[in-house]
């Protein structure tokens, strides 16, 4: 069990700021994020694109973002607890206690929700057949590479994930690139690699072409792929690897008790809190009139919800406003030297 | 007022006025109409606003820019007259637009 003031829930800018708001208060948070990394949509979706209002940074991108917020917070030694997610949530005398996937279980009096459209999951091939066989030949993961050696495998997409994994696995397996268009998203460099390797007959390149169906009784045998011309062709594979982008799913938040509008979570602009008292929701995730969903409101939202959770964790305590410049106790939170 | 036709994937129709201006995505949530989700708000940054433009009119519309047939890749069953709604920006010439949702947007 890890007691802690303030749960934070999403690892991307928002929530590492929220983190560093709750740290130059004194509070101490812990972090859950379901992505394997932080940053959120920052880092998943859009890590090299480059963001042009982030007040006083005229450009940064949505990796360099991340790894400044998280030098920010470094002071405050936050534990960060990803690949997980909070499953359960429920009140217990003036605290919430908070289950994860993957069974831990935080006691905190706050939760902020930072979840942004809440947690990723791989969207996936449409036709019926490849639930049945999800994770026995149709996979949209690669856990570990060398399941794949020696085998057939057709790749379908057509962003980064489809061309990096298409280049890595021709080395030891036998790779089918599809895609549903003649261009691919992926980066240039590493299409090209794709293009050479194609060249060299250590890969092939099928387009456009979509899924059809899937043969095959226990496991894989074959595949059916077709042209939006209703062409069709089919190929004997062992499996399948879908890279399609994530989409975003509110998950178990819906079962929590809060309020939603549509997939959003409606807050108190006086202090983010939601209809419950102690859990907030800052940043893509929260609605009220006027949001406008920029990474800039995340942090306003973060710094006024971060003031009531220190009302909340520390009740006799009275919250002095203070400013980074000036304060001594900000400061040697921050781990700066003391004055002489 | 241009009026648009949106058809759920299971053949309600609906017909409505969209002030010019607006994108078809944004007449479609703020008229309540099923089957258009765009969690990302319009910015052509999700794939959720999906719709099949009717085959009459594909043609007549501004062309995709590279950006939204990239997140067309990660639309739920993608075909050739796949547009995102966010991208379609309301005019009179297009009064009697019909675009068809898919079964899903996610």
């Amino acid at each position: 069990m890890i007691k802690t003031d303030v749960l934070v829930i999403g690892a991307g800018p928002a929530g590492l700021f929220a983190v560093h708001q709750l740290g130059i208060i004194g509070l101490k948070a812990e972090v859950v994020d379901n992505l394997d990394k932080i940053g959120g949509q920052c880092i998943e979706l859009y890590p090299d694109k480059p963001i042009y209002d982030i007040p006083a940074i005229p450009e940064c991108t949505g990796g360099s973002l991340t790894k400044n917020l998280l030098e920010q917070v470094k002071p405050f030694k936050t534990n960060f607890h990803l690949n997980e997610r909070v499953q359960e949530i429920s009140k217990e005398k003036n605290h919430w206690k908070i289950l994860t996937s993957k069974n831990k279980t935080f006691i905190a009096p706050n939760i902020i929700i930072a979840g942004g459209v809440g947690s990723f999951e791989p969207r996936k091939f449409s036709i019926k057949e490849a639930t049945q066989f999800e994770n026995n030949g149709v996979y949209y993961s690669i856990k570990d590479k060398n399941y794949f050696k020696n085998k057939k495998i057709c790749i379908f997409g057509g962003g980064d994930s489809a061309l990096d994994w298409a280049i890595e696995l021709s080395k030891f397996a036998e790779v089918i690139l599809i895609h549903r268009r003649n261009e691919f998203r992926g980066a240039e460099n590493s299409f090209k690699t794709v293009k050479k390797l194609e060249k060299e007959g250590k890969l092939k390149i099928k387009t456009p072409f979509q899924i059809n169906s899937i043969e095959g009784q226990d496991k894989i045998s074959a595949i059916t792929i077709k042209t939006e011309d209703g062409k069709t062709e089919k190929i004997t594979t062992d499996c399948i690897l879908g890279f399609f982008g994530l989409i975003m799913k509110l998950g178990p938040i819906v079962e929590w008790g809060l309020n939603l509008d549509k997939k959003h979570i409606p807050v108190n602009t006086e202090n983010f809190q939601t209809n419950k008292e102690g859990i907030f929701a800052i940043g893509d995730i929260c609605t009220y009139p006027g949001k406008l969903k920029l990474i800039l409101s995340g942090f306003h939202e973060a710094a006024l919800a971060a003031r009531t959770c220190f009302k909340i964790a520390r009740p006799n305590e009275k919250y002095k406003f203070e400013f980074s410049t000036t304060s001594k106790k900000i400061q040697e939170r921050l781990g700066l030297k003391k004055d002489k | 007022m241009p009026k648009i036709t949106y058809i759920e994937n299971n053949g309600t129709l609906h017909k409505i006025e969209v002030s010019n201006g607006l994108t078809v995505m944004e007449g479609a949530v703020q008229n309540n109409i099923p089957g258009i989700d765009a969690d990302c708000g319009g910015s052509c940054a999700c794939a959720t606003c999906h719709v099949y433009v009717d085959e009459k009119w594909f043609g007549k519309l501004e062309k995709k820019e590279s950006t939204e047939e990239d997140m067309l890749d990660m639309a739920y069953e993608p075909n050739k007259f796949s547009r995102l709604s966010c991208q379609i920006t309301v005019a009179d010439e297009l009064d009697g637009l019909v675009v068809k949702m898919p079964s899903k947007q996610g």
